[in-house]
């Protein structure tokens, strides 16, 4: 009876650590530049004597879903989008490099490129600094051009190019802040072939539909483990009443 | 207790501040120098529930491990300083900026506040003041009995008094850029004020140095596009659907658990 009770209670337990992951990709359907995650059950038999009948069901996050989600036009210069796969370069809070797609990107007041939450952005070498400008274009390769402030539109200088890279996604995992960072924890080298388009954002690439049923088939699981564990519950009264007699 | 409520919650309070911008910049959608705002999201922290990559035997590591994500919340909500269009009012006291720059005003105690809104009047002093009567700096008054007022690209603004033929230059508007102008706290009744974020205030001549130029007889309107922010009202109340759907599935989960156990 116990083998029962524990095997049903470890799947209703880990039905609801899904759903909260699940919920987690809901509560980011609008959020720039963000990965979905995905999460996986895997089954774990547990060794020992008598019938191998214990399986339990254990839940784990395999990774993100690299699927592009869809570009928002927003006309505002300093919004970049990543065409396809690549990331854009920042440093994380720990002074390393760290990797996202969230490219709404602002100038502090002392000139340097930072994300919304306020990570310098990287370029080729280093911290970015953007001189006073009157006009900005980012060009498709992330090179960032400006007309400085005084100088006439025909008189365009490149100040800096953004640092884009497009590391396996195997060697890449979401860190606890939710940037991307390489595994081995060093830096990747910068690729020519990832595209930036500036005054669009992506969007989250959260398939809501897909969330929502994804959404009812674990609440669905989540009874069918719930009813075992009562049916275990029936069977051990059960058993008690025939010992009474 | 639960995650799963909690990270929708978090969903629902987002969502909830989205739409409130987007109703600030719908209400706002014919105040003159108007910037639309932004709600810009981040996801909150991860969860490590079981490091991946730990050994799964001497010689194994799992591939996989439990992040547990805890949700969304708002980071910032910017303003995006794109150019409003030029409304042609013909009011010779209404000047639009076209380009970067900000009019200086002067607020009751003393401090500087910026603003777009270029729909000046006149003080009973003769004085160029905002619609609230706070004065624009540097200050320029109007002498009584001009007969015509006229503001020049570069912000130079010259009057015809009765009886001359030669109109006379009697000051110049100046305007004022930041580097990050988003940095900028707005105060309401149009106005902004400078902090740490947007750097310090440049003032300058209209024209010049990357300052954009001054167009009497037109104001700058509201940079609302309102189709833009119909379609991030459906987006959001969709969303908020959803993140309310996730609520009360996660309630029926544990509902369901406290009456069949």
């Amino acid at each position: 009876m116990d083998k029962m009770l524990y095997v049903a209670m470890t799947g209703a337990k880990e039905t609801l650590r899904a759903q909260a992951v699940n919920n987690h990709n809901l509560a980011n359907v609008s959020t720039t530049g963000f990965r979905a995650d995905l999460a996986a059950f895997q089954s774990r038999a547990v060794d020992g004597t008598g019938y191998a009948s214990r399986v339990y069901a254990t839940n784990g996050t395999v990774g993100w879903d690299s699927n592009s989600g869809a570009m928002l036009s927003t006309g505002r210069d300093l919004d970049v989008a990543i065409n396809g796969p690549g990331w854009i370069a920042i440093q994380g809070p720990d002074g390393k490099e760290a990797y996202t797609r969230a490219g709404n990107l602002h100038v502090d007041s002392t000139g340097q490129l930072m994300t919304a939450s306020g990570r310098p952005v990287l370029g080729d070498g280093g911290p970015i600094n953007i001189p006073p400008y009157t006009s900005i274009f980012f060009a498709r390769d992330g090179s960032i051009s400006i007309v400085a402030q005084g100088q006439t539109p025909d008189t365009t200088s490149t100040v800096a190019r953004l640092k884009l890279v497009n590391p396996a996604e195997a060697d890449i995992e979401r860190g606890d802040d939710g940037l991307f960072r390489m595994k081995d924890g060093s830096e990747a080298p910068p690729d020519a072939a990832v595209q930036i388009s500036s005054g669009e954002l992506e969007s989250s690439n959260v398939n809501a539909a897909a969330a929502m049923v994804n959404m009812i088939e674990l609440s669905r699981q989540f009874e069918m483990q719930v009813k075992a564990i009562r049916t275990a519950e029936e069977n051990g009264t059960a058993a008690a009443q025939l010992l009474k007699v | 207790m639960n995650p799963a409520l909690w990270a929708a919650k978090t969903g629902l309070d987002a969502q909830q501040t989205r739409l409130a911008v987007t109703s600030n910049n719908l209400a706002n959608v014919s105040t003159s120098g108007f910037k639309k705002s932004r709600a810009v999201f981040e996801d909150l922290l991860y969860q490590n529930v079981r490091q991946v990559g730990g050994s799964t035997s001497q010689d194994t590591v799992a591939p996989s491990g439990v992040h547990l994500g805890t949700g969304v919340r708002v980071v910032a909500t910017e303003k995006l300083y794109t150019q409003g269009g030029l409304t042609q009012t013909d009011n010779a006291l209404d000047v639009a900026v076209e380009g970067r720059g900000f009019f200086q005003i002067q607020l009751p105690d003393g401090t500087n506040a910026y603003t777009r809104d270029g729909s000046f009047q006149l003080s009973a002093q003769g004085q160029m003041v905002t619609s609230s009567g706070y004065v624009l700096q540097p200050g320029i008054s109007i002498p009584e009995g001009a007969q015509s007022i006229t503001i020049g690209r570069d912000g130079v603004v010259s009057v015809r008094l009765a009886g001359q033929s030669a109109p006379v230059q009697v000051g110049q508007l100046q305007l004022t850029d930041f580097v990050n102008p988003a940095g900028l706290q707005p105060l309401g009744e149009n106005l902004l004020i400078e902090t740490t974020a947007s750097g310090p205030a440049q003032s300058g001549t209209p024209g010049q140095n990357g300052l954009g130029i001054t167009t009497q007889g037109s104001v700058e309107a509201s940079n609302v596009n309102v189709v833009e922010e119909l379609v991030n009202m459906i987006e959001t109340q969709r969303a908020y659907e959803m993140n309310s759907k996730a609520i009360s599935t996660a309630d029926q989960m544990l509902e369901y658990v406290n009456n069949q156990l």
